[in-house]
């Protein structure tokens, strides 16, 4: 009976283990397929190998130095809009979390029903009018103008994140120091500040992969290659003539993707965490 | 005594009501008739400057709401549209600035008639500094949402109700205001009525299935990785989350290539072995069919990252309660895992629908939305907002995207309603986790 059960038990442990076998094939496939593509010599696609006889890296080596590629102009245009969307949300989201978190003022309700109302208004549902109100100011095909949309568009969904972790600071610590003498951004800076930082951190990440990841508004914003970024620049690559340049693209998307995957990886726990805590509490 | 003082001054000469009259004439008069005289005179500056600058241009804007331009060539109905929205905008912040100062003059001469004394200067920005401070922190971001988020929206909202379209476009034409047109011809006209009701469909079985199907499988996943008998947990979860670390437009463009049906591996190298071909790009069943499993795959690692969270933190005694009562796994299942880990992570999993109701970027990314479908201006596997995107970018039906955004934003709202109530049930509870 027991010996009945032992083996019952392992046959499904057996199973279990062969079915991440299965879910392992079909997440690793199309990635390692992309890698093997970059590695294959020559650009057209309809003679490529998953093993090619010679694999070459002549598709990075071109990125990097050919006079036709932009690549590294893309990448210094996403590091730049990515840094500073990183920094200018943390600023504008905290300062808004802190208010609703712990003062109470006409509108303040109201103000978290719009929150969470517009978060699920994506930026996408106003962009004609975005076109043209960055047309009247001038600001289209400007990195800056793509800057002030990413900064503007993360408020809803970051503050009522942000929000929700400053709800979880105990109260009785900015009442403490309060009764020290301190003023409102004093607490600010010392208390708050430094507690929040794991949901800082989380809020800092998602905006700076924002702008690697996304393709939309920098394809509605942006119309000359030398400000393009890096997803709006490689999807161009091969909008055109897709079968004649992926093994460009593929390398060139290796490229983005390595790194943030790799960040992605190592800081998932806290990305997770700061998610519930933020997010189910709210 | 000091009632029968208050009696006498009743009505119209009380000092509250003065303040309160002086101050709806000229902000700024009222508090200097308190004897505020700095505050008076700043709110009496303030005024001044808005409406200096700012009256010809809300005039014009407010105008130019009602009519978009009289003048063809001359008016252009769109600037007119954006500057009278901004107008109102503008508006909103100057009459808050009003209805403070007015509040602001009667507290005031209520606390003179009460013969409290007049807070010193220093006392009265500190005064104003502690009451305004969330106001301060709040300002620079809500300045920035109202014009890149709200005023967008509005935008959209009144194309809804214009002819703004590709024959019909400033500054050659005049707009005109339509009512309700761009709705009616939506289900009237039958190209139109054709097209939005297979787009409309297929957005809902889209959302519906990849979406069920994401979660489904991110928690069966995680339910599997959280056995006991398991090994390796810390690499399989790496390896299971994968796919939400890569950038999800790099893993669609690679299908998007593995799909290819000339040089795509998937017909070139597996099917080809079974000597089966299938049109996944040309044909719109098979296109929305690769399209659910990309999804899957992209969507399951946040959903199994999420509930592998939650799982860890159900109470250990629940089950080993359960035991002793001789519960079956199922039922262990049904009646502790599920209920906590939905009880958790119900808000996040409501936006995971949101969210892929909106996808435009698989949609467009896999295909554009293709292949074409006769008798429709969407393509086969378009999703109303990328429809949207088709509608404005490449045929200019300004009106009718707006008319489709706005249905969107119903749909949406009525979701984000939902949710509300949701989550204030789970306040209710009492904050069980």
């Amino acid at each position: 009976m027991s010996m009945n059960r032992k083996t019952k038990s392992k046959i499904e442990v057996t199973f279990i283990y062969l079915f991440f076998l299965i879910m392992f094939v079909i997440i690793g496939y199309p990635l390692f397929w992309a890698v093997m593509m970059s590695l294959n010599p020559g650009t057209n696609m309809l003679v490529t190998d998953l093993f090619p006889d010679n694999p070459t890296l002549e598709h990075y080596k071109w990125l990097f130095t050919d006079p036709k590629s932009d690549y590294l102009i893309w990448y210094k245009n996403s590091l730049f809009i990515a840094i500073l969307n990183a920094a200018g949300s943390i600023v504008i989201t905290s300062l808004i979390a802190y208010a609703f978190s712990r003062y109470k003022f006409v509108g303040r309700k109201y103000g978290l029903y719009m929150f969470l109302l517009l978060q699920m208004f994506p930026a996408l549902m106003g962009m004609v009018a975005l076109y043209i109100l960055l047309n009247t100011i001038g600001l289209t095909d400007s990195l800056w103008g793509l800057l002030l949309i990413y900064l503007g568009g993360q408020i809803p969904f970051n503050a009522w994140l942000v929000k929700g972790y400053f709800d979880t600071i105990p109260k009785e610590l900015d009442e403490a120091a309060k009764i020290d003498g301190a003023g409102h951004l004093k607490i600010f800076w010392t208390i708050m500040l430094p507690l929040a930082k794991p949901i800082l951190a989380v809020v800092a990440l998602f905006n700076f992969m924002a702008p690697f990841m996304d393709f939309l508004l920098p394809r509605i914003v942006l119309t000359s290659p030398e400000n393009f970024t890096l997803a709006l620049g490689l999807f161009n690559f091969i909008n055109d003539q897709f079968s004649t340049n992926f093994t460009r693209f593929a390398a060139g998307a290796i490229l983005i993707a390595l790194p943030i995957a790799l960040v992605f990886l190592l800081l998932q726990r806290y990305l997770i965490s700061g998610l519930t805590s933020g997010a189910t509490k709210g | 005594m000091a009632n029968n003082q208050n009696e006498r001054k009743a009505g119209i000469s009380q000092p509250r009501n003065i303040a309160t009259l002086l101050s709806i004439l000229v902000p700024g008069l009222g508090q200097i008739y308190n004897r505020r005289i700095v505050k008076g005179i700043i709110l009496l500056i303030i005024t001044i400057s808005f409406l200096v600058t700012m009256w010809n241009y809300i005039d014009i804007g407010i105008w130019g709401l009602f009519t978009l331009g009289t003048i063809p060539q001359e008016h252009h109905s769109i600037q007119l549209l954006l500057q009278g929205l901004i107008s109102l905008i503008v508006l909103a912040f100057g009459i808050a600035i009003y209805a403070y100062n007015l509040i602001d003059a009667r507290k005031d001469a209520i606390a003179r008639e009460e013969g409290r004394p007049n807070p010193t200067f220093i006392k009265g920005m500190s005064n104003f500094y502690d009451k305004g401070f969330p106001y301060f922190m709040i300002l620079p971001g809500l300045i920035m949402l109202v014009f890149i988020v709200v005023l967008p929206l509005l935008f959209m909202l009144a194309l809804a109700f214009t002819d703004y379209n590709q024959y019909n476009a400033p500054p050659r034409n005049l707009l005109n205001w339509v009512s309700f047109d761009n709705f009616v011809n939506l289900v009237n006209v039958d190209i139109w009525k054709d097209t939005f009701f297979s787009v409309f469909t297929w957005t809902i079985v889209w959302t519906v299935v990849a979406t069920t199907l994401q979660i489904v499988l991110g928690f069966f996943l995680a339910l599997l990785v959280n056995d006991k008998r398991i090994k390796f947990k810390r690499t399989i979860r790496t390896v299971l989350i994968l796919p939400w670390a890569v950038p999800a437009f790099v893993s669609i463009l690679i299908f998007s290539a593995l799909f290819n049906p000339t040089f795509g591996a998937i017909n070139r190298d597996l099917l080809a072995q079974f000597e089966i071909m299938i049109p996944w790009l040309s044909d719109p069943f098979w296109a929305k069919v690769a399209l659910i499993m990309i999804q899957t795959w992209l969507g399951f690692p946040f959903v199994f990252a999420l509930f592998t969270g939650v799982l860890q933190s159900v109470p250990s005694d629940m089950y080993e309660a359960a035991d002793v009562d001789g519960g079956t796994r199922w039922q262990k299942l049904r009646h502790i895992t599920v209920p906590h880990v939905l009880f958790a992570t119900a808000p996040l999993l409501i936006m995971q629908y949101a969210q892929n109701f909106n996808n435009f970027n698989i949609i467009y990314l896999f295909n554009e939305g293709n292949p074409p479908v006769r008798g429709q201006n969407a393509g086969g596997t378009d999703i109303l907002i990328s429809w949207v995107y088709k509608l404005t970018f490449e045929t200019n039906n300004y009106n009718m995207a707006a008319a489709i955004t706005i249905i969107m934003g119903v749909l949406v709202m009525g979701f984000a309603f939902y949710q509300f109530r949701k989550t204030a049930a789970f306040k209710e509870e009492g904050g069980r986790y």
